[in-house]
């Protein structure tokens, strides 16, 4: 292996990038491949492939046998809000293989009785995000209701890409949050991708419901997502 | 979920960087094809230095062994190598795979 290969290959694992190490099974040389280059033909394909699945294997190519190894970062999820829906949320979630992480500054909600043996902050989103920042792999769930608790991490999660942005509300309630949104100078095409009324479209009634549709949703956007350096595969796949 | 890294305490290549950066030689093994029931899936690593030091693992620990003393002539010669280990070979698993497990392991330097 190339010592270059291996501090690059760590340094993306360690920004919370996916990369591929390509190895030739041949002659041994190997290149990292980001999420989103360029590789035509076959090959690229199978490395397309191998991005989504987050599965590693050999391919054969012609007369080449190549290695994929793949390295994606855990998928989690953000929930703003430590409401009735987390509490639900928090184990489906745990049972799917995300890791998920609750944050509300009301304290009345965010208590370690409701959420034991959760990941929670009982701060303000601001200042979580600020030493734990979203990224492309981790969707973002605000199921507060509340503006001055929701919109900050909505407007941060569609700018740094993740993959999965959610709001719970009524289309009333959302078409004002989109017009908040286009205040803070957020683009259309951004404020598009945020699935709202949050959930896929399965008659959830109850707060254990809504999780199950929110717990769907988010692994749909997961596994649809789009590869490349913008993650705007959310608008397709979710279902307002 | 699959291809997950653990950002834990194992992170084998990791080692291998810190390693490599203290001036050790270093081998990396990799698992590249399993069939039947292996125990650890494709893409784990177990990586070796020239003292025969490793970390990580390519199976349950049973071919470990055979995979070290292999990494030793690869960090000599420089020459990556498959091996592969199934249920017949001595050096195999000799419990725990009842399915018949087989896997192919590549063997490189670093450098």
């Amino acid at each position: 292996m190339d010592p270059l290969s291996l501090k690059k290959v760590n340094e993306e694992r360690r920004n919370r990038r996916a990369v591929i190490l390509l190895t030739d099974l041949g002659d041994g040389r190997d290149r990292v491949i980001r999420e989103g280059d360029a590789i035509p033909g076959v090959l690229g394909e199978a490395i397309d492939k191998a991005f989504r699945t987050g599965k590693s294997g050999t391919v054969e190519i012609g007369d080449n046998r190549f290695f994929l190894n793949v390295h994606v970062p855990p998928a989690r999820i953000v929930v703003i809000g430590a409401v009735h829906i987390s509490q639900a949320l928090a184990p489906i979630a745990a049972i799917a293989g995300f890791d998920l992480e609750v944050i509300d500054p009301r304290t009345a909600f965010a208590t370690p009785e409701r959420f034991d043996g959760v990941n929670l902050h009982a701060d303000w989103p601001e200042d979580v995000l600020k030493t734990q920042p979203l990224d492309r792999y981790t969707a973002l769930a605000a199921v507060t209701h509340d503006p001055k608790i929701d919109d900050f991490p909505i407007a941060e999660a569609l700018r740094t890409g993740c993959f999965y942005v959610g709001a719970l509300g009524s289309r009333k309630t959302h078409a004002k949050r989109c017009e908040r949104l286009q205040a803070m100078g957020i683009p259309d095409d951004a404020i598009s991708r945020i699935a709202a009324p949050i959930g896929l479209d399965i008659g959830a009634s109850s707060p254990a419901e809504i999780a199950v549709a929110v717990m769907a949703e988010i692994i749909s956007s997961f596994r649809k997502r789009e590869l490349g350096a913008t993650g705007k595969a959310v608008a397709e796949t979710a279902t307002p | 979920m699959n291809g997950v890294f653990s950002a834990g305490q194992f992170d084998e290549l990791a080692t291998a960087e810190s390693w490599m950066k203290a001036g050790r030689e270093v081998a990396i093994a990799t698992v590249v094809e399993t069939w039947g029931s292996a125990p650890r899936p494709v893409g784990s690593h177990l990586v070796i230095d020239e003292d025969g030091n490793f970390e990580g693992s390519v199976s349950g620990g049973c071919v470990e062994g055979a995979v070290v003393t292999e990494a030793m002539d690869v960090l000599r010669s420089g020459e990556p190598k498959m091996l592969e280990f199934g249920v017949a070979d001595e050096t195999a698993w000799r419990v725990g795979l009842s399915c018949g497990g087989r896997i192919r392991v590549w063997v490189e330097r670093v450098g």
